[in-house]
């Protein structure tokens, strides 16, 4: 096992040396970047990685640019994470066979998927890397649309959202179904690690993504990215909807320990009405109608009620 | 770079991020590095800006707020100071503006075609109304 890179604070983090680019294609004030630098600065173990069809995917490797400073595949928008497990295996073979020309270097196999190549597209596979038990993480950035090709829903999307495959309009409010609650069905799966982080709060997500690579197995991190473009704000307001999202709970931080033990990694000090989170993007703006409002009181007790429900099954430890 | 038709490209491609070998870039920062052409790093966003940050380093505090939220690798610090921003690679997003907790702020935003050293001349004055 490799050390893990020591990060008491902030000015201590800051003497990484990035292993993602600039001038990458994502939009000013894209989450994405922020999220992949945090996971890959959390480490200086070499690094084997992948992106599966997404917006990180096709603006991070326009022809003939990359934005990456380390091995990293592409090649569809299921296949991401297999395509990692691939190299794993491999890698784990060719170590048994005594066939490593450097054996010492410990490098870590991380794929970087949306929502909608984890949630939807890419699922069975994920589920199989997981079934197999690779020794892998598998990183979502999840922004809970297809931002990439225009804003369709997918099972990330929450109730009330207003998608472009589920308008808000003159008779419905948008998507109608709840979000999928992916962590539950990875941390069923047997995880020895599933967390919840998002980059605001970079201590909470550094220390789940060097506990998830000190792990052996299938690691499942969900990171939730606030896109500017679909949710609809302003790009300086990044970490502003970052704060709301974990503040207000809609997006608590968690982590499940062997598919049993949850412990919740972050209470606000000051939780914030779901409604200033709402409010806060373009998205959501037609639940503030008077015919819609009820919505805004219900996610309110769906938010509630899972706060609750978290709260209780890390009391009960199961 | 040459840019080649749609249907010229091969079906799998290869890109080298450094030029030569590399030993541990974990451990080597930017301009240590052999970028290669084919390197991101190599190419400009700044036609991108509308507006531009522009930083004052006589209010900060190098908490690194900035360091870590921009998204564009585009706050430099080294040894564990802010020095500057990358202007080939910063987008004009303002979240490094908005994540400074210093008052005044010691990063701000100016229109694009503003000049710097004039900006800094008329930075304005510890805002009393804020904590
Ligand atoms: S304006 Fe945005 S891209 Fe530019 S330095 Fe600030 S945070 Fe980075
Ligand atoms: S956020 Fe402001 S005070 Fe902190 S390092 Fe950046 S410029 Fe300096």
């Amino acid at each position: 096992m490799s050390e893990i890179k020591k990060i008491k604070n902030l000015k201590e983090f800051s003497t990484s040396a990035d292993r993602f680019e600039g001038a990458n294609l994502l939009c000013p004030g894209c989450a994405h970047s922020i999220i992949v630098r945090e996971v890959l600065n959390a480490t200086n173990d070499d690094l084997v990685l992948s992106a599966s069809t997404g917006c990180l995917e096709v603006c991070t490797a326009v022809y003939p640019y990359t934005s990456w400073d380390a091995s990293w595949i592409h090649i569809g928008f299921e296949n991401g994470s297999t395509a990692v497990a691939g190299a794993e295996a491999m890698y784990k073979a060719l170590g048994n066979k005594g066939r490593l020309k450097q054996p010492d270097r410990n490098p870590k196999f991380v794929s970087f998927a949306g929502d909608g190549a984890s949630y939807d597209i890419g699922f069975q596979w994920i589920s199989g890397c997981f079934e197999r038990g690779h020794n892998m993480m598998h990183v979502v950035l999840d922004n809970e649309v297809y931002a990439n090709t225009g804003g369709q829903r997918s099972s990330s999307t929450p109730i009330g959202s207003s998608a472009t495959t589920s308008p808000a309009g003159r008779v419905s409010y948008g998507e109608k179904k709840n979000k999928k609650d992916m962590m539950a069905i990875m941390a069923a799966h047997g995880s020895p690690y599933v967390a919840q982080v998002s980059p605001n709060k970079w201590k909470n997500m550094v220390k789940a993504i060097q506990h998830g690579m000190a792990v052996e197995g299938p690691v499942f991190i969900n990171a939730v990215s606030a896109c500017t473009t679909e949710w609809k704000f302003a790009p300086e307001d990044t970490m502003a909807l970052q704060d709301l999202a974990t503040d207000s709970l809609v997006f608590p931080l968690y982590e499940i320990i062997d598919g049993t033990e949850l412990n919740i990694t972050y209470r606000p000090k000051n939780v914030v009405p779901v409604e200033e989170y709402l409010a806060a993007q373009g998205r959501f703006k037609h639940l503030f109608k008077d015919e819609y409002k009820y919505l805004i009181k219900e996610w309110q007790e769906r938010v509630d009620a899972k706060w609750d429900y978290l709260q209780r099954r890390e009391e009960a430890k199961v | 770079m040459q840019n080649n038709g749609w249907d010229e490209f091969e079906i799998g491609a290869m890109l080298r991020s450094f030029d030569g070998e590399v030993k541990d870039i974990a451990t080597t920062l930017q301009e240590d590095r052999n970028y290669s052409s084919s390197n991101s790093f190599t190419a400009s966003v700044a036609d991108w800006r509308i507006e531009k940050p522009v930083f004052n380093k006589d209010f900060c505090i190098d908490c690194q707020f900035c360091w870590i939220y921009c998204p564009d690798i585009s706050i430099i610090s080294r040894d564990k100071k802010m020095i500057g921003i990358d202007m080939d690679h910063c987008k004009g997003c303002g979240i490094c503006v908005e994540v400074c907790p210093t008052n005044p702020k010691s990063l701000l935003m100016f229109p694009e075609q503003a000049d710097e050293e004039a900006e800094l001349a008329g930075w304005p004055e510890k805002d009393k109304e804020e904590k």
